[in-house]
């Protein structure tokens, strides 16, 4: 038998047939939706006459637009009030499960999803979301896509695929001390470029994502997405397994030895091949932010700002741009550059062990004078986790605001935005021009122990130096 | 439903000049606060093109004579971030029925073409051609010919590409496949069923 790698084997799985233009008619095991890329796909289903074809399959939850700090219906913003009125009730016609704010359950689509167990080896995933990629974190397969293919999904759980490439990327050795997921992935799309995964999906491995925690997996994959690749993912291992156990949509019983055969079976093979194969030496990532306007503008925190006289001509028009918004000098350090916000949470960085981390951190430092400071748990779960090991009081001693669970200051659907031209250190996944709700707001995005030194020190600051 | 088969989209051109432009660029997030993409079109690019306060600030986007354009001319990788199709909705309820780019993101290729908008690519000197030949007049009509891979204005002509699949959905009218799709009802459910999951 041909040696396969992980993609290969789930595409093979889940493929129906081809499609007249080449394309393969994929199914996809399980379809998650949130009230903002879903009203329209339900009303062209129901301008077509078209039922949800296989209810059981899709789960929704409601996340974009939910105020962190406004507890009940109906909210001040009549639009999200009418969007998560508009998921409830599609759920409710259509048989979907609905992860409402009432259910203690709600957050973030790709927080929600794996804690549930909805998220498995070997699946196939999509999500009107394109930071879908985060569940490959457990060896699935998971999509990003647009409304129409939401709408093809629920009416036949199948969308046109083409197949993508596959390139293996090793980070080997070991992490130096203070350097964490997102560092590796930020290290990674500013080597490979934003532009550099199109056409592939991203296979992580060596050591460094050996020893990586599910939850760092999912930090890693999660922004697969803004090095282009529409998907990332681990091969499922004992830790894929262990994290699974017990979960509500886990398999149980004594299927469970049985099941994990299965999983592990859709491994990438020893001996298989891939497109392309890049290796990183964990040792070379440093605490890395980001100086520009997309995520693949970053540098280490020893490092400058880059220079547009020192580049490129075709290098040199971004860079201008990028410092143009930021209002930053070219070639000074970027350690140092003032901070007005700092933003703990998104699906890239707002679970537990990110909260955890940070709060082991936090005890005899306080958040800088004038400096608004945020935490946004990624769930209603990790929020009560949290809050049972007290880590809301560490971080409201320390000056931060507790918030309800939601996507936030991510993208700013809600009411958490930036205010003019405010700075914000960020653990979110993208620093695009007004991506914080303000069009001259800027983005420095990083770990979120390196957003909590930031939150302390009033500036963009080696986490290193201050929590050691 | 019969779709319209799209051989070559015919119109003036705008260049929104740029490598990266992405999707929060197009339609920054609050305008998906809605249920439906009606009166998209009116949003987009809306930051790069009003200050605070409403008022117009300089962009081709702006100006009287691009109103009419269809054809957008762009840089590398247009469409990347978010894969929300409320930006290629916002483009095509502008009035823009085709993009050439250096290229795409995948996400929002993907959603582009499902709404029979074809985005083709092409190298950077020829964009930067097809920028100047704008500048020079933007009233000059471009014909973007997805059959023969081709962007044709006045007497010149330049290479573009589009992937195999989408070119060839483009031409025979099957560019939303939701109608293939559902034919193949009992393929799908043995696929269910030959699943280890449910």
């Amino acid at each position: 038998m041909n040696s396969k790698n992980l993609f290969e084997k789930v595409w093979d799985a889940h493929s129906v047939g081809e499609l007249a233009n080449g394309q393969t008619q994929l199914f996809i095991g399980r379809h998650l939706i949130h009230e903002v890329t879903s009203p329209q796909a339900f009303g062209m289903l129901r301008e077509k006459g078209l039922p949800v074809r296989y209810p059981e399959r899709t789960f929704a939850t409601v996340d974009h637009i939910v105020p962190t700090d406004e507890a009940h219906e109906p909210y001040s913003d009549i639009l999200a009030d009418a969007m998560i009125k508009e998921l409830r009730k599609n759920c409710i016609e259509s048989g979907v499960t609905f992860f409402d704010v009432d259910s203690g359950k709600q957050g973030i689509v790709h927080v929600v999803g794996p804690e549930q167990g909805l998220t498995q080896p070997g699946m196939t995933i999509a999500c009107g979301d394109s930071h879908t990629s985060t569940h490959g974190a457990f060896g699935a397969v998971a999509f990003g896509v647009g409304t129409s293919q939401v709408r093809d999904l629920m009416a036949t759980q199948t969308m046109a695929m083409s197949k993508l490439k596959v390139r293996r990327i090793n980070v080997n050795g070991d992490l130096g001390a203070g350097i964490y997921a997102k560092d590796v992935i930020l290290h990674i799309i500013r080597l490979l470029g934003v532009n550099g995964g199109t056409g592939f999906a991203y296979e992580y491995g060596g050591s460094v994502f050996d020893a990586f925690s599910i939850e760092e997996r999912m930090t890693a994959c999660n922004m697969s997405i803004e090095g282009g690749a529409r998907v990332g993912y681990v091969n499922p291992d004992s830790k894929t397994f262990t994290y699974l156990k017990g979960r509500p949509y886990s398999p149980s019983g004594n299927d469970w030895k049985e099941q994990v055969s299965v999983w592990s079976s859709y491994s990438s093979d020893k001996d298989c091949s891939y497109d392309d194969t890049v290796t990183i030496e964990g040792a070379q990532v440093a605490p890395t932010v980001t100086w520009g306007i997309n995520p693949g503008q970053a540098v280490a925190i020893d490092e400058n700002i880059p220079d547009p006289d020192q580049v490129t001509q075709n290098e040199r028009e971004s860079i201008v741009e990028a410092l143009e918004h930021m209002k930053l000098t070219a070639g000074a350090p970027v350690r140092g550059t003032k901070v007005d916000v700092a933003f703990i949470g998104s699906c890239t960085n707002g679970r537990l062990s990110d909260l955890e981390e940070v709060a082991s951190r936090l005890p005899g430092h306080k958040v800088r004078d004038g400096l608004k400071a945020i935490v946004v748990p990624g769930s209603q779960i990790v929020s009560k986790l949290a809050m049972e090991k007290g880590l809301d009081k560490v971080f409201i001693d320390a000056g931060f605001e507790w918030r309800a669970a939601g996507c936030s200051m991510c993208l700013a659907m809600n009411p958490d935005k930036l205010v003019g031209d405010q700075l914000c250190a960020s653990s979110s996944n993208r620093n695009f021009k007004g991506r914080q709700g303000s069009p001259t707001g800027r983005t420095m995005l990083m770990s979120p122990v390196m957003v909590a030194a930031a939150a302390v020190t009033g500036e963009v600051t080696d986490a290193r130096t201050i929590f050691g | 439903m019969t779709l319209p088969k799209i051989s070559q989209v015919v119109g003036r051109a705008v260049p929104v000049p740029g490598d990266d432009i992405d999707t929060d660029r197009i339609i920054p997030a609050r305008f998906m606060k809605c249920l439906t993409f009606d009166g998209l079109g009116e949003y987009l690019f809306y930051d790069t093109r009003f200050d605070g306060d409403g008022s117009e600030k300089s962009h081709n986007l702006n100006l009287p004579c691009f109103r009419d354009a269809s054809i957008m001319v762009s840089g590398a990788n247009f469409g990347c971030g978010s894969s929300r199709e409320h930006a290629p909705q916002s483009l095509y309820r502008a009035g823009f029925r085709a993009i050439i780019a250096g290229n795409f993101a995948e996400i929002f290729f993907g959603n582009a073409t499902s709404l029979g908008m074809p985005c083709v690519s092409t190298s950077r000197e020829n964009l930067a051609k097809l920028s100047c030949a704008i500048e020079t007049n933007p009233s000059i009509e471009f014909v973007v010919d997805v059959e023969k891979l081709q962007v044709r204005y006045e007497h010149e002509e330049v290479r573009c590409e589009i992937a195999p699949g989408a070119r060839d959905s483009l031409l025979n009218g099957s560019w939303d496949p939701l109608e293939e799709l559902l034919t193949a009802t009992d393929e799908i459910e043995k696929t269910a069923s030959s699943l280890p999951y449910g």
